[in-house]
């Protein structure tokens, strides 16, 4: 009985294996996004405040109508930033599902700094199906999850356009895709994002796409590691206390050394 | 060699001495070690490993306090070590760099060896228990990186396991005893994790018959010739702790500037990408220190050894699992391809380079492995791939069997006195 499942699971396994060295010869070869300047990089590389939390805003008009953040807390903001009330204002401006309360009922009641984003779909399936069938990833890591990082996100969300008229003969836009110079593979399920003037920014900062996008880039930079900076300040005091004590530890050598020869 | 220990003067030491001799043997084999006065730093990098080993089973222990190994919570745990763990992210990424920093150390551990002929007589068993270490830390080190059940950690997971059906008649049984199920699955997941934390402690014990037997043989040295009295040699307390604890304060240096600094430069990203078995990645590549294994592993043509007349012998698939695991396992008949009864490379005009092209042929087998197998990288692959096993099996014994090697030092202690005529 349980044979041909697993004659089945081998065969497709064996293919995967055979297949997967040859599957990535794609139609078009992908592109290296150009490397941008972030405030965020180099050995004392902060976060952009101001650029966060525009950023923020971006994520919270445009991206979040499709797009997740499964591993960000309302409080997490307060890094940002923004201060204790305006964090509570913000969390208190979603619903959130909460519950079972004592007669066993979920019910609805305004986010707290301790809640999670809100996510736009119940789940991927929903998601998928408000999405021509594609999914739209969650996007906490997804600037670590890519190669090259903020350079591609950035040149992902300013790289739609025409299909290029030097695009090989049997390129085809499937129907509901968009031809994207960044993509893998150049059609992506996500329409265009942004788009001129789409947010008003509270500090007067024009909101152009090239603008919008790095300040997206930026916040989802801080999301995918809000670690960085403590990590980079502890690893400036760690790194030259080693260099001391590896100077203290040459010249202990030196001393039990010297009389051997 | 020396009297009583002076420890041994404080009254409780000496009660529990009397009954267990722990302390007789702490200073026996930490202390007075007679240990070559002439060791370079090549041998700092055992010490190091050693101090790699526990690193890594401090800081697993303490993410397997967080972590929850099951196919739906593994990623997700991870993240939460990463950002609502008190210095999770920390701990995280000495883990995930320390199995780095840890080959790179024993792999300069085994040139340093392979270069001295560290390996021949009477260090043969040494040399094994050290091969079975490495063989050990590549399980470990594997599984671990299913863990995080990201893309890579499943898919690695998938193609690794899958070699196992390439063994003729038994081989699908092991893959579903690997697997517990017909694919890579929770049930895999929860093995994994167990063995992941159960191997690095059976490595505990395999470095400790490993320093015993070091102990015996004692330790191996530039010039590759024996200790001939105790002028050669120094105990090993202060002079090599000191030199040692030194080692430790520069490798810590490395180590802390990737932690700190780059701690996923030396990973996939696709790996932050939560595992999904309905989509393969484009490149499925292994972590830097298997890349050659793989190179080796992808590089047999599909009619490798064989296939006349529409028959094959070994498949392609087979043959490369042979060569990569017959890569590694060679290496345990090394002290008998090596005809030579010279050990050091530095007397050995013609080893001495040859050596330098089987580093660099490990490094091109790495770069390969990097490469989907297309193109000069999958040449670059084959080449090496040759090369690494002629190496082995042709060069050491044929070189070792015509090259004249230098005179060799009368001892240790005096080194230039005989040296320099001869
Ligand atoms: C209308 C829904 C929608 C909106 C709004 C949207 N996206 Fe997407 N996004 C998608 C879908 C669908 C995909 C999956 C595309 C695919 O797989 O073809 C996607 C994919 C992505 C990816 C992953 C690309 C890759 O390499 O896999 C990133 C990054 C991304 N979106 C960022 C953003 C950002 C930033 C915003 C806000 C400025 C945004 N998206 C707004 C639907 C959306
Ligand atoms: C020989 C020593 C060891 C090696 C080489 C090793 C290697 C690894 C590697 C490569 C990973 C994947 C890291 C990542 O990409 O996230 C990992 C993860 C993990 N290891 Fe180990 N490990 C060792 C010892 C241990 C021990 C002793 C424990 C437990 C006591 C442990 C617990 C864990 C846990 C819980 C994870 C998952 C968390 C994570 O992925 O970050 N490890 N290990």
């Amino acid at each position: 009985m349980r044979a041909p499942v697993r004659t089945m699971a081998s065969v497709a396994l064996a293919a995967a294996f055979l297949l997967a060295p040859v599957l990535p010869a794609r139609a078009i070869e992908d592109v290296v996004p150009p490397h941008r300047h972030w405030s965020f990089q180099g050995f004392f590389g902060t976060f952009d405040r101001a650029a966060a939390q525009r950023g923020f805003q971006v994520y919270k008009e445009v991206c979040a109508a499709c797009h997740q953040l499964r591993f960000i807390y309302y409080r997490d903001l307060g890094a940002l930033g923004f201060n204790d009330d305006e964090v509570k204002a913000l969390a208190a401006g979603y619903e959130v599902t909460a519950g079972p309360n004592d007669q066993g009922e979920m019910f609805k009641r305004p986010g707290q700094p301790s809640d999670r984003f809100v996510t736009p779909f119940p789940n991927d399936q929903a998601a998928r199906a408000a999405n021509n069938g594609a999914l739209p990833v969650d996007l906490s890591v997804v600037v670590k999850a890519r190669e090259h990082g903020p350079d591609y996100v950035y040149a992902l969300l300013t790289g739609y356009g025409d299909v290029p008229k030097d695009a090989p003969k049997d390129f085809k836009l499937q129907p509901g895709m968009n031809y994207n110079a960044f993509f893998p593979g150049h059609q992506i399920a996500m329409p265009p994002p942004l788009s001129d003037g789409q947010v008003a920014y509270a500090d007067g900062t024009k909101a152009d796409v090239p603008q919008m996008a790095r300040d997206v880039v930026t916040f989802l930079s801080w999301a995918a590691e809000p670690e960085m900076e403590a990590r980079k300040e502890m690893g400036v005091k760690v790194v030259l206390f080693l260099i001391v004590l590896s100077g203290l530890l040459y010249a202990v050598k030196r001393k039990v050394w010297r009389d051997v020869h | 060699m020396t009297g009583a220990p002076a420890m041994l003067d404080n009254k409780l030491v000496k009660w529990v001495d009397q009954r267990l001799p722990i302390f007789t043997m702490m200073q026996h084999s930490a202390i007075d070690y007679p240990t070559p006065k002439n060791l370079s730093y090549w041998w700092n990098f055992g010490s190091l490993a050693g101090f790699m080993l526990v690193v890594m089973i401090v800081s697993g222990v303490f993410l397997a306090m967080h972590y929850t190994p099951h196919v739906d919570y593994a990623f997700a745990s991870v993240e939460r070590i990463m950002r609502d763990v008190n210095y999770g992210w920390l701990i995280r990424y000495i883990h995930m760099n320390g199995a780095s920093m840890f080959f790179i150390a024993v792999y300069i551990h085994l040139f340093r060896g392979m270069y001295y002929g560290s390996y021949k007589a009477p260090r043969e068993l040494l040399w094994w228990l050290g091969i079975v270490i490495l063989l050990l830390m590549m399980a470990t080190a594997f599984m671990g990186y299913v863990l995080p059940w990201g893309q890579m950690s499943f898919w690695g997971a998938t193609v690794i396991t899958n070699l196992f059906s390439a063994i003729p008649f038994v081989g699908n049984w092991i893959v579903t005893l690997l697997w517990g199920g017909f694919s890579v699955d929770n049930p895999t997941l929860n093995r994994f994790y167990s063995l992941h934390y159960l191997l690095p402690f059976v490595i505990v014990g395999v470095v400790g018959a490993h320093i015993w037997a070091l102990h015996t043989t004692k330790s191996n040295n530039p010039l590759g010739i024996d200790i001939k009295g105790p002028q050669d040699t120094i105990p090993f307390h202060p002079y090599y702790t000191a030199k040692d604890m030194f080692g430790v304060g520069v490798f810590m240096v490395v180590y802390a500037l990737f932690v700190f600094f780059a701690p996923n430069l030396l990973g996939d990203p696709a790996n932050y990408i939560p595992a999904n078995p309905l989509q393969t990645p484009a490149h499925i590549v292994p972590e830097w220190y298997f890349l050659p294994y793989y190179a080796i592993l992808r590089a047999t043509p599909d009619n490798f050894i064989g296939s006349w007349m529409g028959f094959t012998l070994v498949p392609a698939k087979l043959a490369g699992v042979i060569l990569m695991f017959g890569s590694i396992l060679l290496l345990f008949v090394l002290p008998w391809l090596d005809t030579s009864r010279v050990r050091s490379a530095r007397f050995r005009p013609i080893y001495k380079w040859v050596f330098w092209l089987f580093v660099i042929c490990c490094a091109a087998l790495t770069w390969a492995g990097s490469q989907p197998p297309e193109g000069p990288a999958l040449w670059v692959a084959r080449l090496g791939t040759f090369y690494y096993f002629f190496h082995l099996i042709v060069l050491m014994p044929l070189i070792g069997w015509f090259e004249r090697p230098l005179a060799l030092p009368k001892s240790i202690a005096e080194p230039v006195l005989s040296g320099g005529k001869a």
